[in-house]
C-alpha cells in the first residue's frame, strides 16, 4: 500500500542528494545548478503528493509556477555562466574572486 | 495495488541512482543526460500521483527545453574537468555527514507517530474514467489564479529579455553587412556617367 510517506520519502532523499552534491561540487558552476535543478524538483515532488492525498489541486498550480520560474532561473543563471566564461576564461567558482569579500 | 508498487519502487530506485550519478560524475555532459533521467523516473512517479499533465509538462519543459539548455551550455564552454574535480574527496565526507543528518532527520518526522500513514491521509480512490487532469488544472489556473498566471508570464518575459540582453555583444572589426545601408543605397552613389567621344581603333 503506497501512503503519503513514501512519496514523501523520496523526496527527502532526492533533496539530501542534491544538497550533498552542491557541497562536493563546489567548484562548478554547471553542476551547482543542476542541483538546484534537483532541489526544484524534490520539493515538487512533495507538493504533487500532497496535493493528490489531500484531494485539492491548488499543489499542482504551485508545482507549475514552480516549474515557470525554475526555468526562467534556468535560463538566466547559463547566460550569466557564458559571460562569466567570456571574460574570465574559467567556470571555478575559487578563481571568481575579484570583490575581494 | 501490487502493480502500483512496483512501478514505484522502481522508478524510485532508478531515480535515486540516476541523481547519485549526476552530483558524482566526473564529466558535466554525462551529469547532464542523467539529470534528464531523473526527470523521466519523476514524471512517472507523478503520473501515478494523477498529475498527467505536470508529468507531461516537466518531460516538455524540462527535458526538451531546459536540459537542452544545460547541455548547450556544457558542450559550447570548454571546461577543464580535472581542476573543476579538486577537492572532491575534500569535501565527500562533510557533505555525506550534512546529507545523511537531514536524510535522517526527515525520515524521522515523516515516518514517526503515523503523522503521514494510512490514518492520516487515506489513499484516495483513483479518479472516475472521464476526468481530465488538464481540464481541472486549467479551470483552476484560468480563474482563482489568473493573476499569478499572468505574473508568471511575464517572468518569463524577463528571463528571455535579461538572457539575449547578458549575451548579445557588438564584434566591432569584423565585416559584417547592414541591412539598412543596402536599402538606403541610390544609383548616383555608385554609378557615374561620364560623357565621351566614341573611340577609334588605333591602325585598324
Amino acid at each position: 500500500m503506497l501512503t503519503l510517506a513514501h512519496f514523501l520519502t523520496l523526496g527527502a532523499i532526492l533533496f539530501s542528494l542534491s544538497v550533498a552534491g552542491i557541497f562536493i561540487n563546489r567548484k562548478n558552476v554547471i553542476i551547482l545548478l543542476m542541483c538546484i535543478e534537483l532541489m526544484l524538483l524534490a520539493v515538487n515532488m512533495n507538493f504533487v503528493a500532497f496535493s493528490r492525498f489531500v484531494g485539492n489541486l491548488d499543489g499542482q498550480v504551485f508545482v507549475f509556477f514552480i516549474l515557470t520560474v525554475a526555468a526562467a532561473e534556468a535560463a538566466i543563471g547559463l547566460a550569466i555562466l557564458v559571460v562569466l566564461f567570456r571574460n574570465r576564461g574559467t567556470i571555478n567558482v575559487a578563481e571568481l574572486d575579484d570583490l575581494k569579500g | 495495488m501490487i502493480v502500483q508498487e512496483i512501478i514505484f519502487y522502481a522508478f524510485s530506485i532508478v531515480m535515486v541512482f540516476a541523481a547519485a550519478a549526476v552530483i558524482t560524475v566526473r564529466n558535466p555532459v554525462y551529469s547532464a543526460l542523467f539529470l534528464v533521467l531523473t526527470f523521466f523516473s519523476a514524471a512517472a512517479i507523478w503520473m501515478l500521483l494523477e498529475a498527467e499533465f505536470l508529468a507531461i509538462v516537466l518531460v516538455v519543459v524540462y527535458v526538451g527545453a531546459v536540459m537542452v539548455l544545460f547541455l548547450f551550455v556544457v558542450m559550447m564552454l570548454d571546461i577543464n574537468v580535472d581542476t573543476l574535480k579538486a577537492g572532491f574527496i575534500r569535501y565527500l565526507p562533510v557533505a555525506l555527514v550534512v546529507a545523511v543528518v537531514m536524510a535522517v532527520e526527515m525520515l524521522m518526522v515523516i515516518w514517526s507517530k503515523g503523522r503521514f500513514g494510512t490514518d492520516a491521509f487515506p489513499v484516495p480512490p483513483p479518479n472516475p474514467v472521464g476526468y481530465s487532469n488538464t481540464r481541472a488544472l486549467g479551470e483552476l489556473l484560468y480563474t482563482e489564479y489568473l493573476l499569478p498566471f499572468e505574473v508568471a508570464g511575464v517572468i518569463l518575459l524577463v528571463a528571455i529579455l535579461a538572457a539575449i540582453a547578458l549575451t548579445l555583444r557588438k564584434r566591432t572589426g569584423i565585416k559584417t553587412q547592414d541591412p539598412a545601408r543596402q536599402v538606403r543605397a541610390r544609383r548616383d552613389q555608385s554609378v557615374r556617367l561620364v560623357k565621351m567621344k566614341s573611340e577609334k581603333p588605333q591602325g585598324g
